[in-house]
């Protein structure tokens, strides 16, 4: 029905996460409108984007082709202290709170036995390997609290507790500037059993 | 637009578009049904503490123009809350809501399976080896389709002793005359009749008992077999 250069960038186009047939046929018409130039920089930024990037020697997490993220390059940072995260979205959530100064371990996943995810499939082994090297006196284990996450951080915490560090798991509990009346049952339980006491 | 107001247990999520949960529920009145959770996956959402794989709740569910059902409350039960602070026992309530997931049909009410699956995952906060709860569930869900190994005697002579193989195809225990399958071992034989035969209270009460591991790789392949598809969980997080 369409050209075959249409065709296939419409089907490439429904490849992409949450897009569908008739999306991807939207965007595709919308670039195909556009001037040549909107389109090669599009393209442009495609290519270098894989050609540009790769993984943190260090964290894993995606870094340019110097080999090292910009936390792991940033000398002032607590080495000490490693933040393990999901995924490279989640650094990005984690720095925008300004609360963190150490450094990250991005595994790339969770384990997550009914969709067959294994401790294999996640970068475990290189957080080992920088364990082993020793310096770092804290683990925060920074997953999701969900039952995928909560698999992992028990997994981790089994797994590592054989070098020696402390291992620590972020508070769940209530949003800030939150309702009491509104908060659900779960979260309210995981906030009692979080409490901490009252300075002053 | 009809509703139903139904308890259930999480059996399975799948992620849809941005922020919501496609949640496999095991009801006790409906079988098993399929239900969108819209925006559950937002820290705003009221109903993402509660709509997670091993949650047992009371849920209201309405029925839209398509198939999939969609979830407008929620009230937690709270009964499994053991069940994610151990990894023992987390693996172990994967293992049974994944078998309990494969063994269903949707939309067939089974009022005892439903209760089996409750009791078993009830049952982990309390049984000091987690792994031997998931084994039972699995070797009572063979009994429960009807398809319960051969115990008592040889499943191809009927020969009642020296019983030293377990045969899936046979169906059950073979003497030394008719071996064929895996070898088993004497404690492996008497956890099994003690599972299925009577005695399942006092299994669920002992810390590992003798034969656990070889029963558990037994009940793992049996139901496999019977079901005709891969027990994930169980591969993944070495369970048993």
């Amino acid at each position: 029905m369409y050209p075959q250069p249409l065709r296939a960038l419409i089907d490439e186009l429904g490849r992409l996460p949450g897009i569908g047939p008739k999306s991807a046929q939207r965007m595709a018409f919308y670039l195909l409108r556009q001037p040549d130039e909107d389109a090669r920089r599009l393209a442009g930024a495609l290519v270098e984007m894989r050609e540009q990037t790769s993984l943190c020697d260090v964290c894993c997490n995606v870094a340019d082709r110097s080999g090292r993220c910009d936390t792991c390059s940033d000398t002032r940072r607590d080495t000490s202290v490693i933040c393990v995260v999901e995924d490279p979205r989640d650094v990005v959530a984690v720095e925008r709170s300004g609360a963190f100064r150490g450094t990250y371990h991005v595994l790339h996943g969770a384990l997550s036995p009914l969709e067959g995810v294994g401790p294999d499939q996640l970068r475990i082994a290189e957080l080992k390997s920088r364990l082993a090297d020793g310096g770092v006196a804290e683990v925060i284990v920074c997953t999701n609290p969900n039952v995928e996450g909560d698999a992992t951080a028990m997994y981790l915490s089994r797994e590592l507790s054989g070098f020696g560090i402390s291992m620590t798991r972020p508070a769940s509990g209530l949003p800030v500037g939150g309702d009491l009346e509104f908060a659900d049952d779960a979260t309210l339980g995981r906030a009692f059993d979080g409490r901490r006491p009252l300075e002053g | 637009m009809n509703t139903v107001r139904c308890e259930a247990i999480v059996l399975r999520t799948y992620k849809l578009a941005e922020a919501d949960l496609i949640c496999v529920l095991l009801t006790r009145d409906h079988g098993k049904v399929r239900a969108v959770a819209h925006g559950v996956r937002r820290t705003s959402s009221k109903l993402g503490s509660r709509m997670e794989v091993l949650d047992h709740v009371d849920v209201l569910l309405a029925k839209g123009r398509t198939e999939l059902l969609s979830v407008r409350q929620v009230e937690s039960r709270g009964a499994f809350d053991h069940v994610r602070d151990n990894y023992e026992r987390l693996a172990a309530g994967l293992v049974i809501v994944e078998t309990a997931d494969a063994a269903t049909i949707e939309h067939h009410a089974d009022e005892a399976f439903f209760e089996m699956v409750r009791r078993a995952l009830a049952t982990l906060g309390e049984a000091p080896t987690p792994s031997v709860v998931a084994t039972a569930f699995l070797f009572k869900t063979l009994a429960h389709e009807g398809a319960s190994p051969v115990l008592e005697h040889c499943a191809s002579c009927g020969e009642d002793t020296d019983l030293v193989a377990f045969d899936l195809a046979e169906g059950g225990l073979l003497c030394s005359s008719c071996r064929r399958g895996r070898p088993v071992s004497p404690e492996a034989v008497a956890l099994m009749r003690r599972i299925l035969l009577g005695g399942l209270a006092g299994v669920l009460r002992e810390e590992g008992p003798p034969g656990s591991a070889e029963v558990a790789s037994i009940a793992i392949d049996a139901v496999e077999s019977n079901l005709g598809r891969r027990l994930r969980a169980a591969r993944v997080l070495g369970a048993h």
